[in-house]
């Protein structure tokens, strides 16, 4: 059987200099990542800023090479597709849609533009496509002469969906979607998202630092600390049975809106994660309230119980 | 209790097009939290600005009382508004990259304050500025007073810029959203630093955030904030158990909770966007997006009692939504 996307063992460094006689940083961005993910699933990464989902998302979207593995989509290498060919299987929606959209252009034109790109689809045809997309995402047509200034945060954000949908991808990469948007802007967003999935049969590859919005749209989940998957499970296994102990922080930090409870106590400790500088052993140790002794020199790399994967000595 | 700040009826505006503080009336009593909660562009910070006097040249402000302790702020000169910041009146900011000084050290910052404020000796200040640090949870403080501000993580910048606000002991500390550019687990270390601090210090607190598991793990008091204006005003359990404005009743529907979530059922969300608000505005601002609005909300709207101490900004009743429960 062959998966919607297929990662295997990605790994992603990025060099700075640091300066004459001193070594270059190398940031292990993505840190040697496997996954597969079927038709139709949404697979939600969640992780802290610097723990390589962004980068991640960049190389499965084939605009950032991978040093080291390979990304299969529908079977096919990532590596050998022709962009156009890339772009009516895969899309990205980004964070900011102040940023993602050009100002200089009209909402049409944005939405047009992976057609266009496309050469050979008819003028009229794309004239359609863009009418139909656009009311699909709930953008009404006299908008569509607007340049991107004139939205709102959402509108812009239906506008970045409408451009990524308007090709009929199979697969939609969304980097933290509804991040930069307010609360109730980002419900009607997700809520969006959520429909467009359901009824166009679409797979997600749903990046965000919100477990909530995760556990609310995803099907799986993937933990990612420091450039690895350290647990990824079904979503409903994730929330009620956290295996990790890094999972179990994430889960503890989460505050409801529940008065009352006060603020928990994550127990990680002061030392942040540094992607140019990955403790060996268990890259999670220095933070672990459950750290032993093993953890320091023993790498828990690909540890599955009951199908599930997570990367720590601790459940053995 | 006794009033740290009070406000009444403040009003801000920005040139004759854009109201961003409509009448906000608020009391932070001595050793309490109050949130301003409330989405972008609702004029959070800038009544946060306003208190702080820290207003841009085009902007207006007129109050009807804007006191701190004894001082009245609204006919207070410049320069002894000044002598009181970062004294016995501190803030600190979302961002602490932007807010503090790329190009000076941690500890030449932080001993500023003391000796401007204080007048006391460089070596004085730095020794104040390295037990501070201490007391917020950073290791090796000496060392830190000679880092610059790249060389920190955004969580330890956060402690750097908590720190500094407290060098003189401030009585009221205004937090503009202090962990929104902060990781989740970063975010609840910091918010634990700042309870921690509040209760050995007796600080009162305006915390302005957006995000209602915030003010529900946090707050004495709330304000709910939407086009300038409280809409809702109450103690935080009595905000969460009745929360009476549709806005507050939307706002806690939209908040996705871990572990309460049913896959393919929509959030709740609030059709529509924040209206652009100008000076001469009439009625309620969140009518075109209310789906109880009726052509009576064009005009002005009462404020009404929910409760002891909880009153709301609509022309409801305060068993409304209990009466369309039932």
């Amino acid at each position: 059987m062959t998966h919607a996307v297929e990662v295997r063992n990605v790994r992603r460094v990025f060099r700075t200099r640091a300066g004459m006689l001193v070594p270059d940083r190398v940031v292990r961005a993505v840190d040697g990542v496997s996954f597969t993910l079927a038709a139709g699933d949404v697979l939600g990464i969640v992780g802290e800023s610097g723990c390589g989902k962004s980068t991640l998302a960049r190389v499965i979207l084939g605009l950032l090479p991978a040093d080291e593995g390979e990304v299969l989509i529908d079977g096919r290498s990532l590596a050998a597709m022709d962009r156009r060919e890339r772009a009516r299987l895969i899309q990205p929606v980004f964070q900011d849609p102040y940023s993602s959209l050009n100002p200089r252009q009209r909402v049409r034109n944005i939405v047009g533009l992976p057609l266009a790109a496309q050469g050979n689809i008819p003028i009229a045809q794309q004239r359609d496509r863009v009418m139909e997309m656009l009311a699909r995402v709930g953008i009404s047509a006299d908008m569509a002469d607007r340049l991107p200034a004139q939205l709102s945060g959402g509108q812009r954000q239906r506008v970045a969906i409408a451009r990524a949908l308007v090709l009929r991808p199979r697969i939609v990469v969304c980097d933290e979607p509804t991040s930069a948007l307010d609360v109730s802007v980002q419900a009607q967003i997700l809520n969006l998202l959520a429909e467009l999935q359901r009824d166009l049969g679409l797979t997600y590859l749903f990046i965000s630092h919100n477990l909530a919005v995760v556990e609310h749209i995803a099907t799986e989940v993937a933990v990612m600390y420091l450039g690895r998957f350290v647990e990824q499970a079904p979503v409903d296994a994730l929330f009620r049975d956290p295996r990790h102990p890094y999972t179990r922080a994430l889960l503890a930090s989460v505050l409801t809106p529940e008065p009352g409870k006060g603020i928990p106590d994550v127990g990680l400790g002061e030392s942040y994660p540094d992607p140019a500088n990955i403790p060996p052993g268990c890259r999670f140790h220095p933070r672990c309230p459950l750290v032993q002794e093993r953890c320091r020199s023993e790498t828990p790399e690909g540890i599955v119980r009951d199908g599930r994967l997570t990367e720590c000595l601790l459940v053995e | 209790m006794t009033p740290v700040l009070e406000a009444a009826n403040l009003r801000v505006t920005f040139g004759t097009t854009v109201a961003a503080v409509r009448g906000v009336s608020l009391t932070v009593n001595r050793g309490e939290t109050h949130c301003l909660v409330g989405e972008s562009g609702c004029g959070k910070s800038v009544t946060a600005l306003a208190v702080m006097g820290l207003l841009t040249r085009n902007a207006h402000r007129t109050a009807d009382v804007l006191r701190f302790h004894d001082f009245d702020l609204t006919r207070l000169p410049e320069r002894a508004v000044a002598r009181l910041r970062g004294d016995r009146l501190a803030m600190i900011f979302q961002e602490p990259m932007t807010s503090l000084n790329p190009a000076y050290t941690i500890g030449s910052q932080m001993a500023e304050v003391l000796e401007r404020h204080r007048g006391v000796s460089r070596a004085a200040a730095l020794d104040r500025a390295a037990d501070l640090l201490g007391r917020v949870g950073i290791t090796a403080p000496g060392m830190r007073l000679g880092q610059y501000p790249h060389q920190l993580s955004g969580g330890l910048r956060q402690r750097v810029m908590i720190s500094m606000a407290l060098m003189c002991e401030p009585e009221l500390l205004i937090a503009d959203e202090p962990t929104t550019a902060l990781d989740v687990t970063v975010q609840a270390q910091i918010l634990r630093l700042l309870q921690t601090l509040q209760r050995e210090l007796g600080l009162s607190l305006l915390l302005i955030t957006h995000d209602l598991g915030i003010v529900a793990r946090m707050a004495d008091r709330v304000s709910v904030m939407y086009a300038g204006e409280v809409v809702e005003s109450a103690t935080t359990d009595a905000l969460f158990a009745s929360p009476t404005h549709p806005y507050t009743r939307g706002l806690l529907r939209c908040i996705p909770v871990p572990g309460s979530v049913r896959r393919g059922e929509p959030l709740g969300s609030i059709p529509g966007v924040v209206p652009r608000i100008a000076p001469d505005y009439t009625g309620c601002a969140f009518r075109d997006r209310c789906a109880h609005a009726i052509a009576d909300c064009a005009r002005a709207v009462p404020r009404q009692q929910a409760g002891v101490a909880h009153d709301y900004l609509c022309r409801l009743p305060s068993d409304w939504a209990r009466a369309e429960a039932a």
